[in-house]
Protein backbone atom coordinates (compact mmCIF):
# COMPACT_ATOMS: atom_id res chain seq x y z
CA UNK A 1 0.00 0.00 0.00
CA UNK A 2 1.34 3.44 -0.94
CA UNK A 3 0.51 6.37 1.34
CA UNK A 4 1.18 9.99 0.41
CA UNK A 5 1.51 12.17 3.54
CA UNK A 6 0.86 15.87 3.05
CA UNK A 7 4.11 17.30 4.44
CA UNK A 8 3.84 21.06 4.04
CA UNK A 9 3.63 21.73 7.80
CA UNK A 10 2.77 19.94 11.04
CA UNK A 11 3.09 16.43 12.44
CA UNK A 12 3.80 14.79 9.09
CA UNK A 13 6.73 12.75 10.44
CA UNK A 14 4.43 11.21 13.08
CA UNK A 15 1.81 10.47 10.42
CA UNK A 16 4.45 8.82 8.21
CA UNK A 17 5.65 6.69 11.15
CA UNK A 18 2.05 5.66 11.90
CA UNK A 19 1.63 4.31 8.36
CA UNK A 20 5.09 2.73 8.19
CA UNK A 21 4.28 0.85 11.40
CA UNK A 22 1.31 -0.58 9.49
CA UNK A 23 3.51 -1.78 6.65
CA UNK A 24 2.78 1.01 4.18
CA UNK A 25 5.20 2.43 1.66
CA UNK A 26 5.17 6.13 2.60
CA UNK A 27 6.22 9.25 0.69
CA UNK A 28 6.00 12.97 1.47
CA UNK A 29 3.93 15.41 -0.56
CA UNK A 30 5.57 18.83 -0.56
CA UNK A 31 4.96 19.99 -4.11
CA UNK A 32 2.98 19.22 -7.21
CA UNK A 33 5.53 16.89 -8.80
CA UNK A 34 5.25 14.59 -5.75
CA UNK A 35 1.70 13.73 -6.84
CA UNK A 36 3.02 11.95 -9.95
CA UNK A 37 4.11 9.03 -7.79
CA UNK A 38 0.60 7.73 -7.29
CA UNK A 39 -0.93 6.63 -3.98
CA UNK A 40 -3.59 4.40 -2.48
CA UNK A 41 -4.14 6.64 0.54
CA UNK A 42 -3.77 10.39 1.09
CA UNK A 43 -2.94 11.18 4.73
CA UNK A 44 -3.59 14.72 6.01
CA UNK A 45 -1.70 15.27 9.31
CA UNK A 46 -2.22 17.59 12.27
CA UNK A 47 -0.68 21.03 12.28
CA UNK A 48 -2.08 24.49 11.68
CA UNK A 49 -4.93 24.48 9.15
CA UNK A 50 -4.31 28.13 8.19
CA UNK A 51 -0.68 27.37 7.31
CA UNK A 52 -1.47 24.16 5.46
CA UNK A 53 -4.36 25.75 3.54
CA UNK A 54 -2.19 28.62 2.41
CA UNK A 55 0.72 26.41 1.37
CA UNK A 56 -1.61 24.05 -0.55
CA UNK A 57 -2.57 27.02 -2.71
CA UNK A 58 0.91 28.51 -3.10
CA UNK A 59 2.54 25.21 -3.99
CA UNK A 60 -0.08 24.30 -6.61
CA UNK A 61 -1.29 21.29 -4.62
CA UNK A 62 -4.82 22.41 -3.86
CA UNK A 63 -6.63 21.75 -7.15
CA UNK A 64 -5.03 18.40 -8.04
CA UNK A 65 -5.54 17.08 -4.49
CA UNK A 66 -9.14 18.25 -4.43
CA UNK A 67 -9.75 16.48 -7.75
CA UNK A 68 -8.22 13.26 -6.37
CA UNK A 69 -10.31 13.44 -3.18
CA UNK A 70 -13.49 14.06 -5.16
CA UNK A 71 -12.46 11.25 -7.50
CA UNK A 72 -12.63 8.76 -4.64
CA UNK A 73 -9.02 8.54 -3.37
CA UNK A 74 -8.99 7.11 0.18
CA UNK A 75 -8.28 9.92 2.66
CA UNK A 76 -7.15 9.64 6.29
CA UNK A 77 -7.18 12.98 8.10
CA UNK A 78 -6.48 14.16 11.64
CA UNK A 79 -7.12 17.50 13.37
CA UNK A 80 -6.01 20.20 10.89
CA UNK A 81 -6.59 17.65 8.11
CA UNK A 82 -10.23 17.30 9.20
CA UNK A 83 -10.63 21.09 9.20
CA UNK A 84 -9.33 21.27 5.62
CA UNK A 85 -11.89 18.63 4.55
CA UNK A 86 -14.96 19.99 6.36
CA UNK A 87 -17.79 21.49 4.39
CA UNK A 88 -18.32 24.22 7.00
CA UNK A 89 -16.04 25.98 9.45
CA UNK A 90 -18.23 27.13 12.30
CA UNK A 91 -16.28 29.53 14.55
CA UNK A 92 -18.68 31.80 16.39
CA UNK A 93 -17.11 35.04 17.56
CA UNK A 94 -14.02 34.70 15.43
CA UNK A 95 -13.51 36.84 12.36
CA UNK A 96 -13.47 35.13 8.97
CA UNK A 97 -9.96 36.36 8.18
CA UNK A 98 -8.50 33.89 10.70
CA UNK A 99 -9.78 30.98 8.59
CA UNK A 100 -7.56 29.05 6.22
CA UNK A 101 -7.21 30.86 2.90
CA UNK A 102 -8.81 27.82 1.29
CA UNK A 103 -9.94 24.36 2.29
CA UNK A 104 -11.34 21.38 0.41
CA UNK A 105 -14.86 21.61 1.85
CA UNK A 106 -15.91 18.14 0.72
CA UNK A 107 -16.77 16.31 3.95
CA UNK A 108 -20.39 17.01 5.03
CA UNK A 109 -19.68 18.09 8.61
CA UNK A 110 -19.27 21.43 10.38
CA UNK A 111 -16.18 21.91 12.55
CA UNK A 112 -15.31 24.43 15.22
CA UNK A 113 -11.60 25.13 15.55
CA UNK A 114 -9.94 25.03 18.99
CA UNK A 115 -13.30 23.97 20.41
CA UNK A 116 -11.76 22.93 23.76
CA UNK A 117 -9.83 26.18 24.17
CA UNK A 118 -6.14 26.93 24.09
CA UNK A 119 -3.29 24.55 24.93
CA UNK A 120 -4.37 24.31 28.60
CA UNK A 121 -7.56 22.70 27.24
CA UNK A 122 -5.64 19.95 25.43
CA UNK A 123 -6.31 16.53 26.96
CA UNK A 124 -6.05 12.79 26.64
CA UNK A 125 -8.76 10.22 27.17
CA UNK A 126 -9.65 6.66 26.21
CA UNK A 127 -12.76 5.74 24.29
CA UNK A 128 -14.40 3.47 21.79
CA UNK A 129 -13.40 3.85 18.18
CA UNK A 130 -15.18 1.92 15.43
CA UNK A 131 -16.32 -0.75 17.90
CA UNK A 132 -12.88 -1.08 19.52
CA UNK A 133 -12.75 -0.06 23.19
CA UNK A 134 -9.95 1.49 25.27
CA UNK A 135 -8.43 3.40 22.37
CA UNK A 136 -6.18 6.24 23.60
CA UNK A 137 -7.25 9.58 22.16
CA UNK A 138 -5.09 12.70 22.26
CA UNK A 139 -6.74 16.07 21.64
CA UNK A 140 -4.32 18.96 20.94
CA UNK A 141 -6.01 22.38 20.63
CA UNK A 142 -8.53 20.16 18.92
CA UNK A 143 -11.48 21.03 16.75
CA UNK A 144 -14.97 19.64 17.40
CA UNK A 145 -17.51 18.35 14.91
CA UNK A 146 -20.54 20.52 15.69
CA UNK A 147 -22.89 19.21 13.02
CA UNK A 148 -23.25 16.26 10.68
CA UNK A 149 -24.60 17.48 7.35
CA UNK A 150 -25.46 14.19 5.62
CA UNK A 151 -27.14 10.96 6.78
CA UNK A 152 -24.35 9.10 4.97
CA UNK A 153 -21.79 10.19 7.58
CA UNK A 154 -20.94 7.39 10.00
CA UNK A 155 -19.77 8.36 13.50
CA UNK A 156 -16.79 6.25 14.63
CA UNK A 157 -16.07 7.80 18.03
CA UNK A 158 -17.57 10.35 20.38
CA UNK A 159 -16.54 12.45 23.36
CA UNK A 160 -19.20 13.97 25.64
CA UNK A 161 -21.86 13.04 23.10
CA UNK A 162 -20.11 14.87 20.25
CA UNK A 163 -18.64 13.01 17.26
CA UNK A 164 -14.82 12.95 17.25
CA UNK A 165 -14.21 10.67 14.27
CA UNK A 166 -16.32 10.09 11.17
CA UNK A 167 -16.35 8.08 7.99
CA UNK A 168 -18.00 9.23 4.78
CA UNK A 169 -17.48 7.51 1.48
CA UNK A 170 -13.69 7.53 0.87
CA UNK A 171 -12.85 9.77 3.86
CA UNK A 172 -12.00 8.90 7.48
CA UNK A 173 -11.37 11.95 9.66
CA UNK A 174 -10.49 12.51 13.33
CA UNK A 175 -10.55 15.51 15.68
CA UNK A 176 -7.94 13.60 17.76
CA UNK A 177 -4.57 12.10 16.88
CA UNK A 178 -4.43 8.33 16.32
CA UNK A 179 -0.83 8.88 15.13
CA UNK A 180 0.18 10.11 18.61
CA UNK A 181 -1.12 7.06 20.43
CA UNK A 182 1.08 4.02 21.02
CA UNK A 183 1.88 2.45 17.64
CA UNK B 1 1.68 15.91 35.26
CA UNK B 2 3.38 13.40 32.97
CA UNK B 3 0.33 13.55 30.73
CA UNK B 4 0.61 17.35 30.59
CA UNK B 5 4.26 17.04 29.57
CA UNK B 6 3.30 14.67 26.79
CA UNK B 7 0.44 16.90 25.59
CA UNK B 8 2.78 19.87 25.60
CA UNK B 9 5.39 17.96 23.59
CA UNK B 10 2.56 17.03 21.22
CA UNK B 11 1.67 20.69 20.60
CA UNK B 12 5.27 21.37 19.58
CA UNK B 13 4.98 18.43 17.14
CA UNK B 14 2.04 20.20 15.51
CA UNK B 15 4.21 23.30 14.97
CA UNK B 16 6.94 21.44 13.10
CA UNK B 17 7.83 22.48 9.59
CA UNK B 18 6.52 25.91 10.50
CA UNK B 19 7.64 29.44 11.23
CA UNK B 20 6.97 31.22 14.52
CA UNK B 21 7.05 34.99 14.14
CA UNK B 22 7.61 37.81 16.65
CA UNK B 23 4.78 40.34 16.60
CA UNK B 24 4.15 43.47 18.66
CA UNK B 25 0.56 44.37 17.67
CA UNK B 26 -2.69 42.59 16.68
CA UNK B 27 -2.20 43.99 13.16
CA UNK B 28 1.24 42.39 12.86
CA UNK B 29 -0.19 39.16 14.26
CA UNK B 30 -2.81 39.12 11.50
CA UNK B 31 -0.15 39.78 8.85
CA UNK B 32 1.90 36.91 10.28
CA UNK B 33 -1.07 34.51 10.37
CA UNK B 34 -2.07 35.38 6.82
CA UNK B 35 1.53 34.92 5.68
CA UNK B 36 1.44 31.37 7.09
CA UNK B 37 3.01 31.62 10.57
CA UNK B 38 2.26 28.46 12.58
CA UNK B 39 2.36 30.52 15.80
CA UNK B 40 3.18 34.04 16.90
CA UNK B 41 5.35 35.31 19.75
CA UNK B 42 3.65 38.31 21.34
CA UNK B 43 6.10 40.85 22.71
CA UNK B 44 6.20 44.60 23.24
CA UNK B 45 9.51 45.09 21.52
CA UNK B 46 11.25 42.82 19.09
CA UNK B 47 14.81 41.82 20.01
CA UNK B 48 16.46 44.39 17.72
CA UNK B 49 14.60 47.18 19.53
CA UNK B 50 15.28 45.66 22.96
CA UNK B 51 18.94 45.75 22.00
CA UNK B 52 18.68 49.37 20.84
CA UNK B 53 16.72 50.52 23.91
CA UNK B 54 18.95 48.85 26.52
CA UNK B 55 17.81 48.86 30.16
CA UNK B 56 15.76 46.10 31.76
CA UNK B 57 13.52 44.12 29.47
CA UNK B 58 10.53 42.34 31.05
CA UNK B 59 7.43 40.29 30.28
CA UNK B 60 4.98 42.12 27.99
CA UNK B 61 1.76 43.76 29.23
CA UNK B 62 -0.91 41.01 29.51
CA UNK B 63 -3.46 43.35 27.88
CA UNK B 64 -1.25 43.59 24.81
CA UNK B 65 -0.87 39.78 24.71
CA UNK B 66 -4.64 39.30 25.06
CA UNK B 67 -5.19 41.65 22.12
CA UNK B 68 -3.03 39.37 20.01
CA UNK B 69 -4.76 36.23 21.32
CA UNK B 70 -8.09 37.70 20.19
CA UNK B 71 -6.79 38.60 16.73
CA UNK B 72 -5.58 35.20 15.51
CA UNK B 73 -6.53 31.50 15.60
CA UNK B 74 -2.97 30.12 15.64
CA UNK B 75 -1.14 29.48 18.95
CA UNK B 76 0.17 32.54 20.79
CA UNK B 77 3.44 32.41 22.71
CA UNK B 78 4.96 35.01 25.04
CA UNK B 79 8.27 35.46 26.82
CA UNK B 80 9.06 35.55 30.51
CA UNK B 81 12.43 36.33 32.05
CA UNK B 82 14.74 33.43 32.89
CA UNK B 83 13.90 32.28 36.43
CA UNK B 84 10.89 34.60 36.80
CA UNK B 85 8.33 32.19 38.27
CA UNK B 86 5.75 34.93 38.82
CA UNK B 87 5.85 36.19 35.24
CA UNK B 88 5.39 32.60 34.07
CA UNK B 89 2.38 32.18 36.38
CA UNK B 90 0.85 35.36 34.97
CA UNK B 91 1.29 34.07 31.42
CA UNK B 92 -0.25 30.75 32.44
CA UNK B 93 -3.19 32.62 33.98
CA UNK B 94 -3.98 34.32 30.66
CA UNK B 95 -3.83 30.88 28.98
CA UNK B 96 -0.87 31.50 26.77
CA UNK B 97 -0.24 28.51 24.48
CA UNK B 98 3.54 28.42 25.06
CA UNK B 99 5.90 30.35 27.34
CA UNK B 100 9.38 31.18 26.06
CA UNK B 101 11.67 31.42 29.10
CA UNK B 102 13.93 33.67 27.15
CA UNK B 103 17.42 35.12 27.25
CA UNK B 104 16.11 37.98 25.09
CA UNK B 105 14.64 39.51 28.25
CA UNK B 106 16.81 40.50 31.21
CA UNK B 107 17.30 37.42 33.42
CA UNK B 108 15.48 37.54 36.79
CA UNK B 109 17.67 34.77 38.22
CA UNK B 110 21.27 34.57 37.06
CA UNK B 111 21.73 30.94 38.15
CA UNK B 112 18.47 29.00 38.11
CA UNK B 113 15.78 28.50 35.52
CA UNK B 114 12.10 27.97 36.35
CA UNK B 115 11.04 24.47 37.45
CA UNK B 116 8.80 24.08 34.45
CA UNK B 117 7.57 20.65 35.57
CA UNK B 118 5.41 22.55 38.07
CA UNK B 119 3.37 24.21 35.34
CA UNK B 120 0.53 22.98 33.16
CA UNK B 121 1.39 25.41 30.37
CA UNK B 122 4.23 24.41 28.01
CA UNK B 123 7.66 26.04 27.85
CA UNK B 124 10.19 26.49 25.09
CA UNK B 125 13.79 27.36 26.06
CA UNK B 126 16.93 28.36 24.21
CA UNK B 127 20.06 26.20 24.15
CA UNK B 128 23.53 26.46 22.63
CA UNK B 129 24.51 22.84 22.95
CA UNK B 130 23.20 19.42 23.90
CA UNK B 131 23.91 19.72 27.63
CA UNK B 132 22.00 22.99 27.88
CA UNK B 133 19.08 21.54 25.90
CA UNK B 134 18.87 18.45 28.13
CA UNK B 135 19.10 20.55 31.32
CA UNK B 136 16.13 22.61 30.14
CA UNK B 137 14.17 19.46 29.20
CA UNK B 138 14.96 18.04 32.63
CA UNK B 139 13.41 21.19 34.15
CA UNK B 140 10.30 20.57 32.05
CA UNK B 141 10.80 22.40 28.74
CA UNK B 142 8.77 20.61 26.05
CA UNK B 143 10.36 22.38 23.09
CA UNK B 144 13.91 23.62 22.46
CA UNK B 145 15.26 26.30 20.15
CA UNK B 146 18.80 27.34 19.47
CA UNK B 147 19.65 30.63 21.11
CA UNK B 148 21.46 32.19 18.19
CA UNK B 149 22.10 35.86 18.86
CA UNK B 150 18.69 37.56 18.82
CA UNK B 151 18.03 40.90 17.19
CA UNK B 152 21.16 40.88 15.05
CA UNK B 153 19.99 39.49 11.71
CA UNK B 154 23.27 37.56 11.81
CA UNK B 155 22.66 33.81 11.56
CA UNK B 156 26.20 32.76 12.57
CA UNK B 157 25.39 31.92 16.20
CA UNK B 158 22.27 29.94 15.34
CA UNK B 159 24.39 27.91 12.92
CA UNK B 160 27.07 27.40 15.56
CA UNK B 161 24.51 26.26 18.16
CA UNK B 162 22.61 23.93 15.82
CA UNK B 163 25.80 22.35 14.47
CA UNK B 164 27.18 21.85 17.96
CA UNK B 165 23.95 20.28 19.22
CA UNK B 166 23.68 17.93 16.24
CA UNK B 167 27.31 16.83 16.40
CA UNK B 168 27.02 16.18 20.14
CA UNK B 169 23.88 14.10 19.47
CA UNK B 170 25.82 12.04 16.92
CA UNK B 171 28.62 11.56 19.42
CA UNK B 172 26.24 10.37 22.18
CA UNK B 173 24.67 7.92 19.72
CA UNK B 174 28.11 6.46 18.98
CA UNK B 175 29.02 5.78 22.62
CA UNK B 176 28.96 2.40 24.34
CA UNK B 177 26.24 2.01 26.99
CA UNK B 178 28.81 2.07 29.80
CA UNK B 179 30.20 5.39 28.54
CA UNK B 180 26.89 7.23 28.96
CA UNK B 181 27.43 7.93 32.68
CA UNK B 182 30.59 9.88 32.00
CA UNK B 183 28.88 11.60 29.05
CA UNK B 184 26.05 12.73 31.34
CA UNK B 185 28.65 14.14 33.73
CA UNK B 186 30.49 15.98 30.95
CA UNK B 187 27.28 17.36 29.49
CA UNK B 188 26.00 18.19 33.00
CA UNK B 189 22.72 16.66 31.89
CA UNK B 190 20.27 14.13 33.40
CA UNK B 191 21.34 10.55 32.66
CA UNK B 192 17.89 9.34 31.53
CA UNK B 193 17.81 12.07 28.88
CA UNK B 194 21.34 11.24 27.70
CA UNK B 195 20.17 7.62 27.35
CA UNK B 196 17.17 8.78 25.35
CA UNK B 197 19.44 10.64 22.93
CA UNK B 198 21.73 7.61 22.70
CA UNK B 199 18.81 5.34 21.75
CA UNK B 200 16.85 7.69 19.51
CA UNK B 201 19.48 9.94 17.92
CA UNK B 202 17.46 13.06 18.66
CA UNK B 203 16.20 15.26 21.47
CA UNK B 204 13.07 13.96 23.20
CA UNK B 205 11.31 17.20 22.19
CA UNK B 206 10.96 19.27 19.03
CA UNK B 207 14.00 21.43 18.19
CA UNK B 208 13.63 24.74 16.31
CA UNK B 209 16.22 27.26 15.16
CA UNK B 210 16.13 30.84 16.43
CA UNK B 211 18.24 33.97 16.59
CA UNK B 212 19.35 35.91 13.54
CA UNK B 213 17.22 34.29 10.81
CA UNK B 214 16.46 37.06 8.29
CA UNK B 215 16.01 35.53 4.82
CA UNK B 216 14.40 32.48 3.16
CA UNK B 217 17.95 31.20 2.59
CA UNK B 218 18.75 31.54 6.31
CA UNK B 219 15.64 29.51 7.12
CA UNK B 220 16.53 26.83 4.56
CA UNK B 221 20.08 26.68 5.97
CA UNK B 222 18.77 26.00 9.46
CA UNK B 223 16.46 23.25 8.16
CA UNK B 224 19.43 21.71 6.32
CA UNK B 225 21.33 21.65 9.63
CA UNK B 226 18.56 19.73 11.38
CA UNK B 227 16.09 22.32 12.67
CA UNK B 228 12.46 21.18 12.70
CA UNK B 229 11.15 24.70 12.15
CA UNK B 230 12.30 28.29 12.74
CA UNK B 231 11.57 31.31 14.87
CA UNK B 232 11.92 34.62 13.08
CA UNK B 233 12.17 37.56 15.42
CA UNK B 234 13.28 40.92 14.17
CA UNK B 235 13.85 39.60 10.64
CA UNK B 236 10.30 40.13 9.42
CA UNK B 237 8.91 43.36 10.83
CA UNK B 238 12.30 45.10 10.58
CA UNK B 239 12.37 44.44 6.83
CA UNK B 240 11.01 46.40 3.88
CA UNK B 241 8.03 44.20 2.97
CA UNK B 242 7.09 42.08 6.02
CA UNK B 243 4.11 40.21 4.47
CA UNK B 244 6.07 39.12 1.42
CA UNK B 245 9.19 38.17 3.37
CA UNK B 246 7.15 36.26 5.95
CA UNK B 247 5.35 34.28 3.27
CA UNK B 248 8.63 33.52 1.47
CA UNK B 249 10.26 32.24 4.68
CA UNK B 250 7.25 29.99 5.36
CA UNK B 251 7.54 28.39 1.92
CA UNK B 252 11.31 28.11 2.27
CA UNK B 253 10.91 26.06 5.46
CA UNK B 254 8.53 23.61 3.73
CA UNK B 255 10.64 23.24 0.59
CA UNK B 256 14.16 23.88 1.90
CA UNK B 257 15.53 21.18 -0.40
CA UNK B 258 14.22 22.79 -3.60
CA UNK B 259 16.88 25.30 -4.69
CA UNK B 260 14.92 26.52 -7.71
CA UNK B 261 11.97 27.41 -5.55
CA UNK B 262 14.29 29.05 -2.98
CA UNK B 263 15.77 31.19 -5.76
CA UNK B 264 12.30 32.34 -6.74
CA UNK B 265 11.31 32.98 -3.13
CA UNK B 266 14.43 35.09 -2.59
CA UNK B 267 13.60 37.46 -5.46
CA UNK B 268 12.44 41.05 -4.91
CA UNK B 269 11.85 40.81 -1.19
CA UNK B 270 12.94 44.41 -0.65
CA UNK B 271 15.54 45.32 1.95
CA UNK B 272 16.26 42.74 4.67
CA UNK B 273 16.73 44.01 8.22
CA UNK B 274 19.97 45.95 8.28
CA UNK B 275 21.44 43.75 10.95
CA UNK B 276 24.37 44.07 13.27
CA UNK B 277 27.42 41.89 13.02
CA UNK B 278 27.24 39.50 15.97
CA UNK B 279 30.91 40.27 16.77
CA UNK B 280 30.25 43.98 17.12
CA UNK B 281 27.56 43.93 19.77
CA UNK B 282 27.95 44.70 23.45
CA UNK B 283 25.07 42.74 24.95
CA UNK B 284 25.59 39.01 24.42
CA UNK B 285 22.15 37.53 25.07
CA UNK B 286 23.20 33.95 24.42
CA UNK B 287 25.38 34.05 27.55
CA UNK B 288 22.28 34.47 29.73
CA UNK B 289 21.19 31.27 31.50
CA UNK B 290 23.28 28.14 31.03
Amino acid sequence: MRVGVLSVQGAFAEMAAYWRARGADVFEIRQRSDLDRGMDVLALPGGESTVQGKLLGELGLFDPLKAKIEGGLTVFATCAGLILLAEKIDDPGRSDDTRPERWFGVLPVAVRRNAYGRQLGSFRTVGTFDGKSNVPMTFIRAPAITAILSPEVEVLSEFNGQPTAVRWRNITAFTWHPELGPA
Amino acid sequence: MEDRQELNRNLAQMLKGGVIMDVTTPEQAKIAEQAGACAVMALERIPADIRAAGGVSRMSDPAMIKGIQAAVSIPVMAKCRIGHIAEARILEAIEIDYIDESEVLSPADDVRHIDKNKFNVPFVCGARDLGEALRRIGEGATMIRTKGEPGTGDVVQAVRHMRKMQSEIRRVVSLRDDELYEAAKELAAPLDLVKYVHENGRLPVVNFAAGGVATPADAALMMELGAEGVFVGSGIFKSGDPAKRASAIVQAVTNWQDSKLLAKLSENLGPAMVGINADEIETIMEERGK
